[in-house]
């Protein structure tokens, strides 16, 4: 009944090329920008904005980058932490010196910056892989959170090393700062999300997707085929850090406003987000959605549930937290080990037969 | 998008029903992560005081005093989602006890004119109320410290200490890196050699600084650590045998849990605090009587008494002795944000009002004022004494050295002020 292909024809190429061939889930797909888009920012407050809308859209923006990396090219990262907070860093630079721009371009050029440092740190990948490959990530996240915690040029010599978001607007609209409106801060994340999760699907279903696949899958073979592997590896390198970078630029200056490096991008960030990639499937643009809106929104809605709804004593509700949200981890991976993408592909399928699967 | 938008929405279901209550105070606290030995006592002070307010008096001035609890595990994000998930329900004062949450805090409960109480942590130089109208930090911040602390090393070296060697272990992070610049400006006043060791978060990993001081053998060494860095860097003085008399910790490196996994080592161990310590007070027969027995104690009711657990207290006391001033104020029972943050502002502790509390010499007396934010920054040092197992005060109240401290708050604050565009002035 769902996804039907029957009677849905394609007369050109673009047509048959386009991202979502099925008419019922381009449809949904409209209906949820739709919403996201025309419904929701009327309805935002502050606290539906600052813990689950910023935090869901940001961690899916730095999802989708080191999917591109991880899920699509094969290279294991463990440097997401570090590379989140050279963002954050340059548009705090950006932002304190030139106070005029547009913190869109700021944004942007954060994103530039980290995809600089991002081809840098993935210039070992040319002769280790695996295992070796992630410590050498590794080695990046470690050294980067040393070196913002170390050069006081960096945070612009605040006696705490603090950095702290001024306000700055874009079109004329207060989008970071305290008294930057909900609706505001909601509309400058969706727009990079929107634009972020776009250029991806498109980038992976292309040739540049298709020569990171190959390397993925063998890259002897790939090489053999025609595919240089340092190109392909360092394109990988440099999308991915540019979206894990405008991802931090976006944490640091709309959603945090005041970020200590090592507690906001230390170890723990880059293992979050790996996490994200893995529940939510590798090589897969929804599954950065879907896995991003499991971590960040499950533990919300569990305290929300536990201590708001039943009233138990907050300690006991964090720590059965960590028992559901881990718990839920293991089922999902034992129930179907590529993530929750490949569950809602396998659901798609039997959409399309149901009511009528024989 | 589909799954989050049906679980976001569970969750407004579930998240939209606060409790609206007389006056309602909230309490981030973290009674989980590698912050909770230290986390828990103070969260339990904080709410036994309250809850003996409501018991024995019936809440502050006939008003029931409603405590929202939100753990944030010491963590900024989570500490985010407490701030806006509680600021609806007409929260008076936000007290994070945590310089991270702090620091995110100052800018957004700036605008949302809800006021914040760092007490003794935050950002210094949010004593100048002129910049910071609606933060407050008495009765002593980190820069006091810094500095009482060197008086006192001053007072046991017959006041001079050129040519000494003082070491700082500092939790990496803008809370152990708030002391820095003052140590620096005393160690170029006084002449001694200042050493910086960091220790990164947790803090579990110590062995190279603490091999560092093995090598150094730095007269003195400071700590500015909180959760389990100080349990392990006092292991780690032990097993180095460093003197523990010359160990001396800033107030959240001197409870208890921080002292016991030592055993008899830490005997010694000096730190330094801005009340007074131990159970032997009046109104400790006030929470037995109201809370403890009655069985309304929070957490396991287990840390009466301790360090952490009278600076709760003190907090909670600080919070309603405003409350009460801003009644009297504004001669109403139920108060907004505002009135409570101009009752803050007109706040005056008297030894007086201390006793009449239960609570005879337990802090220094101070008055605040729209000028001074941050009180007097007078404070003790204590030392552990591992046999009895209880801190002893060992000085008065030492005055910091305002001549250092008072240009260093005001070009923070000047730095401040320029940045968030805020015109320095009394409301």
């Amino acid at each position: 009944m769902f996804y039907r292909e029957a009677g849905d024809f394609k007369t050109s190429y673009v047509e048959d090329n386009q991202t979502f061939p099925i008419k019922f889930d381009r449809w949904r797909y409209y209906a949820v920008l739709a919403f996201a888009f025309a419904v929701v920012p009327f309805f935002i407050n502050d606290y539906w904005v600052n813990a689950i809308f910023l935090p869901f859209l940001i961690y899916s923006i730095a999802a989708i980058g080191l999917n591109i990396l991880v899920g699509y090219c094969g290279q294991v990262s463990l440097g997401t932490g570090g590379f989140m907070a050279v963002g954050a860093y340059a548009v705090y630079k950006l932002m304190t010196s030139f106070p005029d721009v547009s913190l869109f371009f700021h944004v942007l050029l954060a994103g530039g910056v980290t995809a600089i440092v991002g081809v840098l740190f993935g210039l070992p990948s040319l002769r280790i892989k695996g295992f070796y490959l992630a410590v050498a990530t590794l080695a990046a996240q470690f050294f980067l959170v040393w070196l913002f915690n170390k050069v006081p040029w960096f945070y612009n010599y605040s006696a705490s090393g603090q950095i702290n978001a001024p306000e700055r607007t874009v079109f004329g609209t207060l989008v970071s700062g305290p008294s930057a409106d909900a609706w505001a801060k909601y509309i400058f994340c969706l727009v990079f999300t929107v634009i972020v999760a776009v250029i991806a699907r498109n980038l992976t279903r292309g040739t540049q997707g298709r020569k990171w696949m190959a390397i993925r899958d063998m890259d002897i073979a790939a090489e053999i085929i025609g595919v240089d592997p340092l190109k392909a590896k360092l394109t990988a390198f440099a999308v991915s850090s540019f979206f894990v970078g405008v991802a931090g630029a976006l944490f640091f200056s709309v959603y945090l406003g005041a970020v200590e490096v090592g507690e906001a991008f230390g170890i723990n960030k880059s293992f979050l987000v790996l996490f994200m990639i893995i529940i939510g499937g590798l090589g897969s643009i929804f599954g950065s959605f879907a896995g991003a809106a499991f971590l960040v929104l499950m533990p919300v809605l569990l305290k929300n549930i536990l201590v708001g709804g039943l009233g138990w004593p907050t300690d006991l509700a964090a720590h059965l937290e960590f028992i559901i949200v881990g718990g839920l981890i293991v089922t999902f991976l034992i129930l179907e080990p590529h993530g929750l993408a490949q569950l809602w592909r396998v659901t798609k399928e039997k959409l399309r037969l149901w009511p009528f699967p024989h | 998008m589909k799954m989050k938008l049906i679980s976001a929405a569970v969750a407004a279901i579930v998240a939209g029903a606060p409790a609206m209550a007389d006056l309602t105070f909230t309490s981030l606290s973290y009674r989980t992560g590698p912050y909770a030995a230290n986390g828990i006592p103070f969260a339990d002070g904080y709410a036994d005081y309250f809850t003996l307010l409501n018991e024995r008096d019936g809440g502050i001035g006939g008003e029931k005093v409603n405590l929202i609890e939100c753990e944030t595990g010491y963590n900024t994000e989570k500490g985010v989602e407490c701030y806006e998930s509680t600021k609806g329900s007409g929260a008076l004062v936000y007290q994070p006890l945590s310089t991270g949450i702090t620091y995110q805090l100052i800018p957004k409960a700036t605008a949302d004119g809800i006021p914040v109480h760092s007490m003794g942590y935050g950002r210094t130089s949010a004593k100048n109320g002129e910049v910071f109208n609606g933060i407050f930090n008495y009765p002593a911040n980190y820069w006091d410290g810094a500095s009482v602390a060197i008086k006192y090393l001053l007072s046991e070296n017959g006041d001079n200490l050129s040519g000494k060697k003082v070491a700082l272990v500092y939790h990496n992070s803008a809370y152990g890196k708030e002391p820095i610049r003052t140590l620096e400006e005393l160690s170029k006043k006084h002449g001694f050699e200042l050493s910086l060791l960091p220790v990164d978060h947790p803090g579990q990993e110590q062995k190279s600084q603490w091999l560092q001081i093995r090598r150094d053998k730095p007269d003195y060494v400071l700590m500015w650590g909180w959760g389990v860095m100080n349990q392990v860097a006092i292991q780690e003085a032990v097993n180095i045998r460093y003197p523990m008399e010359n160990f001396i910790g800033i107030w959240w490196s001197g409870s208890e849990n921080d002292v016991l996994p030592a055993g008899d080592g830490a005997n010694g161990y000096k730190a330094l605090t801005f009340h007074n310590t131990g159970s032997d007070f009046p109104l400790f027969a006030d929470i037995a009587k109201y809370v403890k027995d009655a069985g309304k104690a929070a957490g396991a009711g287990d840390q009466i008494g301790t360090a952490l657990y009278n600076r709760g207290l003190y907090a909670a006391m600080l919070a309603a002795e405003a409350a009460k001033t801003a009644q009297a104020m504004h001669s109403t029972a139920a108060l907004t944000p505002a009135q409570m943050r101009d009752g803050m502002e007109n706040l005056e502790i008297t030894e007086e009002k201390m006793t009449a509390l239960g609570l005879p010499g337990f802090g220094p007396s101070f008055k605040v004022s729209c000028q001074n934010h941050g009180g007097d920054g007078l404070t003790a040092v204590v030392q552990w004494d591992a046999g009895a197992k209880k801190w002893n005060k060992i000085t008065d109240f030492i005055a910091p050295d305002a001549d250092v401290l008072g240009p260093l708050v005001a070009a923070d604050a000047e730095a401040y002020a320029k940045e968030a565009n805020i015109t320095p002035g009394c409301k």
